[in-house]
């Protein structure tokens, strides 16, 4: 009896340490809870080191810059020659959502994401200076930038007066495939569903490329659509993708499975296939129309080189180093006078419709309608249903 | 009183000795602790409050645990198809490494010689690159143009349009070449500790060189078996690479929907809640497993 009675206190302790220790984690738990991300870029600024360290780091996508050719100097090291600035260059942006990623748990808390500039595209842009991440740019050091930016994207709704941010490239999105593999795909429709292209294509992870090329079968406005006529596309994409259609949703490294072979087809970026050096790879407008975007240099919180960054920004509003830029990345290129200093450049490209598009190209691309933050949560969710799940 | 003090010291120190000796098995396993805590115990509780996180809350406008449990009901009904895949595809590397790497390890133990410290050097060379790496140099391997598909296209074992990358045989056999050494391992530890004269003791009872394995070597062996299939089960039903580099959107892993939902959409409380009964599931077969295995004292 006394034994049992000492097991029953040991139960009986043990049972109560058990009990202390479960409702002390539940109320730890708490603790984890996540504040919000909002800053002000007014608090989050860092003390200008420019003018004693000469550096300047930027992120940025890939194939984007021009490269040393012989005794001809990129436009990069041109720049450094210039202005004495080392400038830390790295193609580490993929993927806007995959960059955000990166860096916002540094920006979130007013931390240093250890860069003086990164180019994202227009959503994730206005994204990021609606929550208070970029600082403004300084008028008075970027000259050129609004003497030479290009009409149609000198008041984006985002950035009306570009106070926070410049365009860097723009381009198209379409579709480019294989002629040495596949016989020629005209319109999207045909990548989702071409027997022969079952397994063999891939789509982008950028919702609203994917997902406005997909409305534009429908005949649908990208700019301004329904939640039946976005159901409607969705379940298109869905269908493809449970067919095999798809082998693969991607960022920017959609280009290295074109050039290798496993990809015949797919949606692509219209200066990265002119970039990729290989004959056999062609970028074709779908006829139901291509989608517009731009990628824009944005100057982050607590940068410590902002206004090498802005030396940066205004040198690439030159004309000349714009045309020579955009000779060799292929995307269209947002600086006024570019197409006349092309002509020294490269006369091929002065009627490049990819680099200066003409108002009839113009008129068949669209943009993707701006979304609200609980929108963004809905489509982004349901497009990530399909792609990811 | 001074007197009494004064004297004392020499009084305590000997029967302080056991006492303190009890303490310096704490102070050693304190930086392990330390390791744990901060390392394991810390994340953990942050996943789990990460699992309750109210759904409607976002990366931008934070999260508040609200103890939503119906995160879990949604969470399973919405990946129920993926939970079953990941946990499939892991059991079928599970077996393909058991049976490859019994082998392997079998002759490692036993016939390899001298050749024995070479072959497994040679086991854990993969481990000299990385993991990424040698994954992305299959999808070279593999791909629809490379040698290998060539090769049996030529030899019509696969159709002109077939291919092995973006298949869920591409997924499986990487899931069972990353993971094999860690099969390998504890085989070859079991087996080469097995005495051989138990096994030629079996012999001379008349016993077949077959049926002296079965009621000889392998049971001996199980410990191995069993650390070897948890040790590739366990990280292979969580892996993502191998299906994201290997597979295509209809062979993804629990793995990757949990990276999705934390990088792509956000959504912080679907993944941490996925998580959890990812983790959960996990531990349920690993303790079935052990418990009829009955080999919980060797593990």
């Amino acid at each position: 009896m006394p034994g049992d009675s000492r097991i029953g206190r040991r139960t009986i302790l043990k049972g109560a340490a058990g009990a202390v220790f479960g409702l002390g984690s539940v109320a730890v738990l708490p603790v984890f809870g996540q504040g919000g991300k909002k800053q002000d870029p007014a608090q989050c600024r860092a003390d200008d080191e420019s003018a004693r360290d000469k550096r300047l780091v930027i992120s940025n996508w890939p194939e984007y810059l021009d490269e040393d050719d012989g005794k001809n100097l990129s436009t990069l090291h041109l720049f450094e020659k210039k202005t004495g600035i080392k400038v830390s260059y790295t193609d580490d942006v993929n993927d806007n959502i995959e960059f955000f990623g990166k860096v916002k748990n540094q920006l979130g808390s007013c931390q240093s994401s250890k860069r003086d500039m990164f180019m994202l595209t227009d959503w994730m842009a206005a994204r990021m200076i609606q929550v208070g991440w970029i600082q403004e740019l300084d008028k008075t050091k970027v000259p050129n930038l609004h003497a030479n930016l290009i009409d149609s994207l000198a008041h984006v709704g985002w950035d009306p007066n570009r106070e926070y941010s410049a365009p860097w490239q723009s381009g198209l999105t379409g579709i480019a495939y294989n002629k040495k593999k596949v016989k020629e795909v005209r319109t999207f429709e045909e990548l989702l569903t071409r027997p022969d292209l079952r397994g063999r294509i891939s789509l982008l992870t950028e919702m609203r490329d994917t997902m406005g090329l997909i409305m534009l079968i429908d005949g649908t406005d990208p700019s301004r659509f329904t939640q039946a006529q976005w159901d409607k596309a969705l379940e298109r994409l869905r269908k493809a993708r449970h067919d095999g259609q798809v082998r693969a949703f991607t960022g920017n490294e959609y280009i290295q499975d074109l050039a290798a072979g496993n990809v015949v087809a797919c949606e692509a970026w219209s200066g990265d296939v002119a970039n990729a050096g290989n004959d056999d790879l062609v970028f074709v407008p779908p006829e139901e129309g291509m989608m517009i975007w731009a990628d824009n240099m944005l100057i982050p919180n607590l940068a410590t080189h902002t206004a090498n960054a802005e030396r940066w920004i205004d040198y690439y509003y030159d004309p000349e180093v714009a045309a020579k830029l955009a000779d060799y990345n292929q995307y269209i290129c947002p600086v006024k006078g570019a197409q006349q200093a092309m002509e020294k450049i490269d006369p091929d490209n002065v009627d490049n419709e990819l680099i200066f598009p003409t108002e009839k190209t113009l008129s068949v691309t669209h943009s993707f309608m701006a979304l609200s933050e609980d929108q963004i949560r809905s489509y982004e969710g349901d497009f990530a249903d399909v792609t990811g799940g | 009183m001074a007197a009494v003090e004064t004297s004392a010291p020499p009084g305590p120190t000997t029967p302080a000795q056991p006492g303190r000796r009890k303490l310096t098995g704490y102070w050693l396993l304190l930086p392990g602790a330390l390791w744990l805590g901060v390392f394991f115990v810390i994340p953990f509780y942050s996943l789990l409050a990460t699992s309750l996180y109210d759904p409607k809350g976002s990366v931008l406008g934070g999260y508040d645990v609200t103890f939503h449990l119906a995160n879990f009901v949604d969470a399973i009904r919405d990946n129920a198809d993926v939970l079953v895949r990941s946990l499939w595809y892991a059991g079928l590397a599970t077996l393909f490494c058991l049976l490859l790497g019994y082998v392997l390890a079998y002759a490692i133990a036993f016939k390899a010689g001298r050749w024995r410290n070479l072959l497994l050097v040679l086991v854990i060379a993969p481990f000299f690159t990385s993991f990424l790496v040698r994954t992305l140099s299959w999808k070279l391997i593999l791909a629809d143009d490379g040698f290998v598909v060539n090769t049996l296209q030529t030899l019509h074992l696969m159709g002109d349009n077939d291919r092995l990358l973006a298949t869920p045989v591409a997924v499986i056999a990487g899931l069972t070449y990353n993971f094999l050494p860690f099969m390998v391992l504890p085989l070859y530890a079991s087996l080469e500790k097995i005495d051989h004269r138990l096994i030629e003791a079996a012999g001379d009872l008349y016993a077949s060189p077959v049926r002296a394995w079965f009621k000889v070597t392998w049971p001996l062996s199980l410990p191995g078996v069993v650390a070897g299939t948890l040790l590739t089960f366990i990280p292979a039903a969580g892996d993502y690479i191998n299906a994201s580099l290997l597979g295509s959107p209809n062979q993804r892993m629990v793995g990757n929907v949990i990276q999705n939902l934390f990088s792509a959409t956000g959504d912080y409380a679907a993944a941490g809640a996925l998580s959890v009964i990812l983790l959960t599931i996990i531990i349920g077969l690993v303790l079935i497993y052990v418990r009829t295995a009955g080999t919980e004292d060797l593990v």
